[in-house]
């Protein structure tokens, strides 16, 4: 039995006129103007490709993991991504929990969709320098899976969504591997023995969610919970800053005219490349971190530097239990 | 591999503009309220719409509009393989939610309130471009029901192979990695309801590309209000006028 679309917002006449009213001279309930984004603030949880974003009240948080299995017969050079989505009734009471609904599915398809082309896969390039030696048929590659937990929503879960899927991403490491002696069985190399790799991504494309609202072919971008109960139709385009569209999904809903699409995607560039050199910045930042910390290390402070071994000694016993019943999927 | 080889063919001998040829029968499905059955190639698709009929679930009931519900399912032996679970998973929801959108924009659920309309849409062949042929076929049961439409909703996909945009791309096409775009328009409106896209494409490439997929839309539409015709002919025909 499918449910109907979460928005379980029940909007006033009054509530609504307000809102396509304020809309027809440029000002948004919360005062933004109509192509401004909400605050967007980039956090990263202790492990490698843990995420928590944070897009005005929405809040969501994305975590990846890796693990080997065997490739798809048809695509033997690459790995797989896997994207699970899940709304906890703590963020909204029209999330249910047990089995994603439909408005889950349809994020995680989005969000899929967005990276899926994104040739990440290339990070399998260990698996490319063991083949180029070996029969192709080489038995394990990693598999990605990015998870994103939502948390708490005013809405807009798409393009937050999207970024702390790639926030994760980008801080994620995998763990090293070889083949062994007879090129049959992969050694995965814990990450006390070697240096976890981090993954090559090749650019980042960004999600931009456009609301139409009322008739007059009012665009505005990044809705929040009232301006999405009031809106006709969504489209969310999904850019990178090399001026490719990654994605597009427009799923029904009120008509535009063409020029209108063509008019948001130009808008949405420019906002995606805001908002890669936001992820991109808050990346270095946490890089810088470690980078600091070692710095540390060679100075005077002692007691510093034996707190923090002790810390990073006790997280690397912690690893050794892999995931926490929470994220098992 | 080559999708157009040098003389301009694709693999089935089309041109790049060219669309598959399309089929359509009305009142496939005699039990239901209007059927229809959809044809774009080898890619063959049933539609039965039921309603407006009273709301099966009360909580469900809204008061000022009709509930409309699509369901999309793809038959085990559509494909190649045999598929083991033809709904449920991830992908027909997704599409049932597509098309249950689209389908929205363009009924005026404002004048049946308190009903539903149920439209169940079946792949009986996937050859590529189903999404696109559940919509008009979608269209098509949806007009024999006699449930009044702003406009018809046509839909049609188009991607880009060896630098060249392609229009209604088959399976083989369609698995070949490149860009898939899929635009369902209101034709008399001149309107995009549904517009999806994966892979990559640079933004004045993407526009070409969605510009052939709407002509192609119309064509398709222009197919579709001459088999609504001849259908009503046929019913004048049977009434004795």
């Amino acid at each position: 039995m499918e449910q109907r679309l979460a928005n379980s917002l029940i909007m006033t006449v009054n509530e609504k006129k307000f809102i396509e009213t304020a809309l027809l001279s440029d000002l948004r309930v919360d005062g933004r103007r109509p192509f401004d984004y909400r605050k967007l603030s980039i956090s990263f949880g202790r492990e490698d490709g843990s995420s928590e974003v944070q897009l005005g009240n929405t809040r969501v948080m994305g975590f990846v993991t890796g693990q080997l299995v065997q490739p798809y017969r048809d695509r033997p050079n690459e790995g797989t991504l896997a994207i699970y989505t899940e709304f906890s009734p703590m963020a909204d009471p029209s999330f249910e929990a047990g089995r994603p609904g439909e408005s889950a599915i349809e994020l995680g398809r989005i969000v899929d969709r967005g990276l899926r082309y994104d040739s990440l896969f290339t990070c399998l390039n260990f698996c490319s320098s063991t083949t180029e030696s070996r029969a192709v048929d080489t038995e394990s590659l990693c598999v990605i899976s990015g998870k994103s937990l939502n948390l708490y929503g005013n809405r807009n879960l798409v393009d937050a969504s999207n970024v702390a899927a790639l926030a994760a991403l980008s801080t994620f490491r995998r763990p090293e591997c070889t083949l062994g002696e007879n090129g049959q069985e992969v050694i995965v190399h814990p990450p006390e023995a070697r240096e976890p790799l981090p993954l090559i991504i090749h650019h980042l494309p960004v999600a931009v969610t456009f609301a139409f609202i009322g008739k007059e072919n009012v665009v505005v971008i990044d809705p929040t919970h009232h301006e999405e109960a009031v809106m006709g139709g969504s489209m969310t385009a999904t850019l990178n800053t090399n001026g490719d569209v990654c994605a597009i999904q427009k799923a029904g809903g009120e008509g535009v005219l063409q020029s209108v699409i063509m008019q948001c995607l130009r808008i949405a560039s420019v906002k995606a490349g805001d908002i890669t050199s936001k992820i991109k910045s808050a990346v270095m930042l946490k890089r810088y971190d470690l980078k600091l910390i070692f710095r540390v290390k060679y100075s005077e402070f002692e007691k510093q530097v034996e707190s923090y071994n002790t810390e990073r000694s006790l997280r690397k016993i912690k690893r050794h239990n892999p995931s926490p019943a929470g994220y098992k999927h | 591999m080559e999708y157009v080889n040098p003389e301009g063919l694709r693999l089935d001998g089309r041109r790049p503009m060219e669309m598959r040829q399309l089929r359509a029968e009305i009142g496939a499905v005699s039990g239901a309220d209007g059927s229809a059955m959809f044809e774009m190639g080898n890619t063959k698709v049933i539609a039965a719409v039921y309603g407006p009929r009273e709301v099966q679930h009360r909580s469900q009931m809204v008061n000022d509009k009709a509930l409309i519900r699509c369901e999309y399912t793809m038959a085990n032996f559509s494909t190649g393989d045999r598929t083991r679970k033809p709904k449920g998973d991830r992908r027909s929801t997704e599409i049932s939610l597509v098309i249950r959108q689209t389908m929205e924009a363009c009924i005026l659920t404002h004048l049946m309130p308190r009903s539903q309309i149920d439209i169940f849409v079946q792949v009986l062949q996937a050859d590529g471009g189903t999404r696109s042929a559940c919509i008009n076929a979608a269209t098509l049961a949806l007009a024999d029901a006699g449930i009044p439409m702003r406009d018809l909703v046509t839909s049609c996909s188009s991607g880009y192979l060896n630098s060249t945009p392609l229009l209604d791309l088959n399976y083989v096409e369609d698995s070949a990695g490149g860009p898939d775009v899929t635009v369902g328009i209101l034709p008399k409106l001149d309107k995009v309801t549904l517009l999806q896209m994966d892979a990559k494409l640079p933004m004045d490439i993407f526009e070409n590309v969605m510009q052939l997929a709407t002509e192609g839309c119309k064509a398709v539409a222009n197919y579709i209000r001459e088999v609504l015709i001849q259908n009503t002919k046929q019913l004048e025909h049977r009434r004795g006028v």
